[in-house]
């Protein structure tokens, strides 16, 4: 019942999230001028760039990686530096310099995978200056790369008088990211912190707390006394969940009951970690739509024939045929790890324990809600959890990791979306194969090269994902990990998955701290976020060129179902076809052991 | 010619040995998916010998080895027998041209027998009743009739004519009648026929676009699967497992999608065997391939839409006047016209059972740009000569002619112009069709009405191409109003009245811009620069050779509506492949569920609960799955080769029906078909 609630309740805000998120990013005169312009202007011109000149997709490209350059280094230098810093209370001292590179390299790839532990090796400087004003750029920049590839979809901004071939205008990515900073993320941000607050989780730059135990301790090594930190979680813990970041203040993260204490703030932040993701796609629906009747009266007005590759109507059908998609598959995952964790633990089988799997979970949440947030923060590489994923029966474990693999069942701000159309280029490609014509998206023709780059992003997971696995299995003594036999590869595999998606959940059990570990998922985390971002990016700026046909009775219905079912088919197919020798030796294996 | 779609047995034998020739390493790195498929075949070999060397038991290494050699073997056998076929319909080409003489005329006038292979560019050859002519090349001179069925399998004559759009003639054919003079336009082995000869055969066969995009597709897939078993090994290690390399091999060759890899060079080439059959010289296969897009198709109306000339559909009496009248008077104004629109009224009126014959002295005027009119005038004495019946109705003269010029006459005669005649004769224009009145010496009797007929199964071949998602647009030099009723009656989209022929060319370049597709049909010279332009330039073998040159493809029957045929073709191409694509891809599933549990029967309890289809011995297993993945590629070569049928269904239906056939059935075919093999072979042992 929970579940279904929480799940309703984030459609529903979706909807006029969205809708505000297209009027923002169409350019035109908006409302919340008033209030933003002024101080986005003062940005920008604190960080000397342009905001208004539109750009092409090597331009945007370029912007995006120049960014995020500098700021991992900025990022990864102040980590270094932590103890020289201010704001450090606790006296924390520094950081190795894998563990730096991993923990900023983990931030600026938006995954906020944690090697360290947060409050005991992080100082307060480190966490709400460092981290959190990643957790928020990382976010707005996927949002911005996202909004380049729809409109590069389209045709560019400047499609209505472009020429095919004539460099197209995909927007400015400064003001782009620095809208979906100041208009989306800061605003949802303070409302959810405040809202949090109100729940009781902290928001303060108070040293760690001393608290007498109760109860006596039971034996010499336990302390006397406990170190309860604190400091501005709130803030941190909004930003974490809304911008599918996932990193929060404890290393627990939202089992902990500082950063996660009652019933409302958990169905808050379950709510946040799809909130952003859903809405994304009714943007979609409203840039598209948007577009097509702009051009349409732009060529009315200069005599001409549309030049267009949809309709206004075919432009939401496509957002509403992506929703279902999504809600379809994600409401299959969570309904079958609810289902999971119903089900008793194997291993307290004959033990005499009944009812639901509760291993790793919190008992103020259960299995319902513990499964609903496995599922949802997998899907939308958050990766936050308030239950330990590595506890999950191996049902819902599957469930996560296909998530993750998936990686585009509403999925991380931006990325997720851009791996949906990736998803739907491949399903256009085949379909428009079986219905006779060369492949096209809104009227623009997927050809060899777009094929070839597809090619790279089919094949990318598995060669990431799969050779890290292999190779750090290979060598028992980088393994590292807690479990021997198919747990023991699940661990494995779901740290690379995690990292490769960006997604940043831990199947803890794992002692990941170690040099091997930290870059060798650095690397899954630069490959798993820049390549899956740009290629797009390359794809629907050299698609944005091609010539444009109308569409017509014979062109593919992007919205109609049985193209979704196609979709809905490719995913799980491709996905399936992918993984399923590794995950025999995972938590398939596991399962068959437990089912005998 | 019969153009046959049989295999030969002659074809089968080439192709089988053509498909041991391909193993060679350089022919098979073509096809990177069947080349991972050889290398497998050669390290299943080497381990048989190995454990052959080291006494284990090497009977299932052997299996797995010869059935992979065969995988291979089937897939070059379909490009090989798809290559046959090409070559098969190239030599009954080839037959048409051997050995030909030819009459060379030197400047002088002088005239030399020569070897048809000796002929260049440019120069001219007699060619007399019952030769065949020797080249291609354009009638410079006379008027033939010519055999065309060595080429076309259509045995009804075809009329050629210097300085007309009809001048072309095809080397190989034969002249009927008439002696004309040919200018040589191609060099022996360098006309359309050579090149498409080329072309069937396979041996200039290049890529399609598409073709390449999927190559692209099937390789990723294949590095997929590469990698998803490649790295197994190692994790098994992880726990203890050690997996049979042999094993793996099998999985890895029943996951790449060989199905549609080892068929894609087949469904190429019998896309061109295809259009071959329907009598289309295609240039290249890009042009086949592009017509499967195209969404508008320009053509002209005249010999297109309509049969060209106008005939008499219907006698209009004025008011007073019988039907019997204005019939025989219009009879009489015809009978020795011998225009097209003349003898189209005779023919009507006989059908209306008109009898009507020649008054003896009749004197025939002829149609002349000064009066407009034409008809026959009897002599004066000719009222009593005996032919009463015919002069009791025309008196002295009978003539038909358009309105205004019948008018003019027929005030200059004393004759009144009836006030209903107006009426009538812009009734009819309104219609599309032409009004010629009628008038003897008596009065105007009435109106002939001219149309256009609209050549039969024109409309239901423009409703299935609208079907198929191709606009059709008539150009026409008639006005709106006559263009618009035509246009109406043959179920045209759109039409472009009073355009001259050279406005083909904006047109073609205006519908372009705003992104549509566009085939051409044309045959005259000023067709050319607008077939060129054209994505699918389709020229009628008839035509001029400038218009033949100009297109990318050529029909042999001259037959404006094959480009439905051609939109077909193409449109086959891309859905044999893509859903030979799903089928290949969905086939894996029930691939897995065989031979994982195989891979890990010996090391992983539990792993039982994935053989669903429950074959009761791991190598069996594996070698039946492996059997079903040979034997799918040779039993799919005749629909590779047919083509996936198509239908005039909605985009949407379309690849519903294709998703249920290919996908949920390639799902599920496989359960079936590997569980039926499993259970003979376990029989058998």
């Amino acid at each position: 019942m929970d579940v279904i609630l929480i799940l309703l309740a984030a459609g529903l805000l979706s909807w006029p999230l969205g809708r505000y998120m297209t009027a923002v990013f169409a350019g035109a005169p908006h409302w919340s001028d008033k209030v933003f312009a002024g101080p986005e202007r003062l940005m920008l011109r604190l960080f000397g760039v342009d905001g208004r000149a539109g750009m092409n997709w090597r331009q945007y490209g370029l912007a995006f990686v120049a960014a995020n350059l500098l700021l991992g280094i900025i990022a990864y230098v102040l980590l270094l530096c932590q103890h020289l810093l201010p704001l450090n209370p606790d006296n924390v001292g520094p950081l190795s310099w894998d563990l730096a590179l991993h923990t900023a390299v983990s931030f600026l790839t938006n995954t906020n995978q944690q090697h360290y532990s947060g409050q005991l090796q992080l100082s307060f400087f480190s966490q709400s200056v460092v981290l959190v004003t990643l957790q928020f750029l990382t976010p707005a920049m996927g949002l911005a790369l996202a909004l380049a590839v729809l409109r590069g979809m389209t045709g560019g901004l400047n499609s209505a008088t472009a020429k095919a071939g004539e460099p197209r205008n995909l927007g400015n990515f400064y003001q782009d990211s620095l809208r979906a900073f100041t208009r989306v993320l800061l605003p949802l941000s303070v409302v959810l912190a405040l809202l949090l607050g109100s729940q009781g989780v902290p928001s303060n730059y108070q040293a760690a707390t001393e608290a007498v135990l109760l109860e006596a301790p039971q034996s010499a090594e336990q302390a006397q006394i406990q170190r309860i930190p604190q400091g501005p979680v709130a803030a941190m813990v909004a930003i974490k969940q809304l911008g599918t970041n996932g990193g929060g203040w404890y290393g627990p993260n939202s089992t902990n009951p500082l950063e996660n204490p009652t019933p409302l703030s958990n169905a808050l932040q379950t709510i946040a970690l799809v909130l952003v993701p859903m809405a994304m796609l009714w943007m979609m629906g409203g840039m598209l739509s948007r577009t097509a009747s702009v051009n349409a009266a732009a060529a009315s007005q200069a005599g001409l024939t549309p030049h267009t590759g949809l309709t206004p109507r075919a432009g939401q059908g496509f957002a509403r045929m992506s929703f279902a998609v999504m809600a379809v598959l994600s409401l299959c995952f969570v309904a079958a790890a609810v289902y999971s964790e119903m089900q008793p633990n194997a291993a307290f089988a004959g033990l005499g324990a009944s009812g639901g799997n509760l291993e790793g979970k919190e008992v103020r949440f259960g299995t319902d809600l513990s499964a609903l947030w496995s599922t949802l923060t997998t899907q939308t590489s958050n990766g936050s959890v308030n239950a330990m994923h590595d506890s999950l029966n191996p049902l819902a474990g599957l469930i996560s990791r296909a998530g993750m693999l998936i990686n585009a069942i509403w999925g991380g701000i931006g990325c997720g979306l851009i791996n949906f159309i990736v998803y739907i280029w491949l399903s256009v490609f085949i379909a428009g194969l079986m219905i006779g014509r060369t492949p096209e998206m809104f009227g623009r023709k997927l050809e060899k090269t777009e094929l070839s780059w597809l090619g790279l992003l089919l094949v990318l997971p598995s060669a990431v994902i799969l050779i890290l696995t292999a190779i750090t299995l290979s060598v028992p003594e980088w393994t590292a990990n807690s479990n021997p036999g198919l747990h023991g590869i699940s661990q494995v595999f779901y740290e690379y998955t995690s990292a490769f998606a960006n997604n940043g959940s831990g199947f803890e059990g794992l002692g990941d701290n170690t040099p091997w570990w930290n870059l060798s998922t650095v690397l899954a985390l630069l490959l798993g976020r820049y390549l899956p971002l740009l290629i797009p990016l390359i794809i629907a700026g050299r698609l944005a060129q091609k010539p444009v046909t109308p569409p017509g009775a014979a062109s593919l219905p992007l919205q109609s179902l049985t193209f979704g079912v196609t979709v809905v088919v490719v995913i799980l197919l491709l996905n399936f076809l992918s993984f399923l020798p590794s995950m025999v030796l995972g938590p398939i294996g596991e399962a068959l052991v437990d089912l005998r | 010619m019969n153009h046959s779609m049989q295999i030969s047995a002659g074809a089968v034998r080439t192709a089988s040995l053509d498909a041991w020739r391909k193993l060679a390493p350089m022919q098979a790195i073509k096809s990177p998916v069947m080349f991972v498929v050889w290398v497998g075949t050669l390290w299943s070999f080497a381990m048989t010998v190995q454990r052959l060397l080291q006494d284990q038991p090497y009977g299932f290494a052997l299996c797995c080895s010869l059935i992979l050699l065969f995988t291979v073997w089937f897939a070059n056998f379909a490009e090989a027998i798809a290559e046959a076929r090409g070559r098969d319909q190239a030599a009954s080409l080839k037959a048409t041209r051997r050995d030909l003489t030819a009459t060379l005329r030197n400047k002088a006038g002088q005239l030399t027998q020569v070897n048809a292979s000796t002929l260049k560019q440019g120069d001219v050859v007699v060619v007399e009743p019952g030769q065949l002519i020797p080249a291609d090349g354009e009638i410079v001179q006379g008027v033939a009739s010519i055999n065309e069925s060595a080429l076309t399998g259509e045995s009804a004559p075809v009329l050629r004519e210097a300085g007309t759009d009809h001048s072309g003639v095809i080397a190989g054919t034969k002249l009927l009648s008439g002696r004309i003079e040919v200018q040589v336009t191609a060099e022996s082995g360098h006309s359309f026929l050579d090149k498409m000869i080329r072309l069937v055969e396979g041996t200039q066969r290049q890529k399609t676009p598409n073709e390449l995009a999927l190559t692209v597709l099937l390789a990723a897939l294949t590095l997929v699967f590469l990698l998803a078993v490649a790295t197994l090994p190692s994790m098994a290690e992880f726990v203890g497992i050690k997996l049979d390399p042999l094993l793996l091999i099998a999985l890895l060759v029943c996951l790449i999608p060989t199905t549609i890899a080892g068929l894609l060079p087949a469904i190429g080439i019998a896309g061109m065997n295809r259009a071959l059959a329907a009598n289309l010289i295609a240039k290249s296969g890009k042009a086949v391939e592009v017509a499967g897009d195209i969404d508008t198709l320009l053509l002209d109306k005249t010999g297109t839409i309509t049969f060209g000339d106008r005939q008499a559909t219907a006698f209009l009496p004025l008011p007073g006047v019988t039907q019997t009248e204005l019939v025989r008077v219009a009879v009489l104004s015809s009978l020795q016209d011998p225009t097209p629109e003349g003898k189209s009224v005779v023919k009507l009126a006989r059908e209306l059972g008109d009898i009507t014959e020649l008054p003896q002295a009749a004197e025939f005027v002829p149609f002349s740009a000064e009066t407009r009119l034409s008809g026959l005038r009897l002599p004066a004495e000719g009222a009593d000569s005996g032919q009463g019946f015919a002069s009791s109705y025309i008196s002295s003269f009978a003539y038909k002619g358009a309105s205004d010029a019948i008018c003019r006459f027929a005030l200059s005669q004393g004759l009144a112009v009836p006030q209903a005649l107006e009426g009538i004769v812009s009734k009819v224009a309104q219609q599309g069709a032409t009004p010629l009145v009628v008038v003897s010496a008596k009065r105007i009797l009435g109106v002939i009405q001219l149309s256009d007929v609209i050549k039969p199964g024109v409309a239901e071949r423009f409703a299935k191409l609208r079907a198929l998602g191709v606009r059709t647009v008539m150009v026409t030099g008639d006005n709106p109003i006559t263009a618009g009723a035509i246009a109406a009656v043959a179920g045209v989209d759109d039409f472009v009245a009073e355009a001259r022929p050279e406005d083909k060319l904006a047109l073609i370049r205006a519908e372009q811009a705003k992104g549509h597709l566009v085939a051409m049909v044309g045959d005259g010279t000023n067709d050319a620069p607008a077939l060129a332009q054209a994505d699918v330039g389709l020229a009628m073998n008839s035509g001029t050779q400038a218009a033949k040159d100009a297109g990318n493809m050529v029909d042999l029957d001259s037959d404006p509506t094959k480009l439905l045929a051609v939109v077909e073709v193409g449109k086959q191409l891309l859905i044999t492949r893509g859903a030979l694509t799903t089928f290949s891809l969905a086939n894996d599933v029930a691939k897995y569920f065989v031979i994982i549990p195989a891979v890990f029967a010996a090391s992983m309890p539990g792993i039982g609960l994935l053989n669903l289809m429950q074959l009761p011995d791991p190598q069996i297993a594996v070698i039946s799955a492996l059997i079903f993945n040979a034997v799918i590629i040779p039993l799919l070569i005749p629909l590779a080769l047919k083509g996936v049928k198509i239908r005039a269904i909605s985009a949407e239906n379309l690849l519903r029906n294709n998703l249920l056939i290919y996908g949920l059935g390639g799902l599920l075919l496989p359960f079936v078909a590997i569980k039926l093999i499993d259970l003979g072979l376990n029989w058998m042992l």
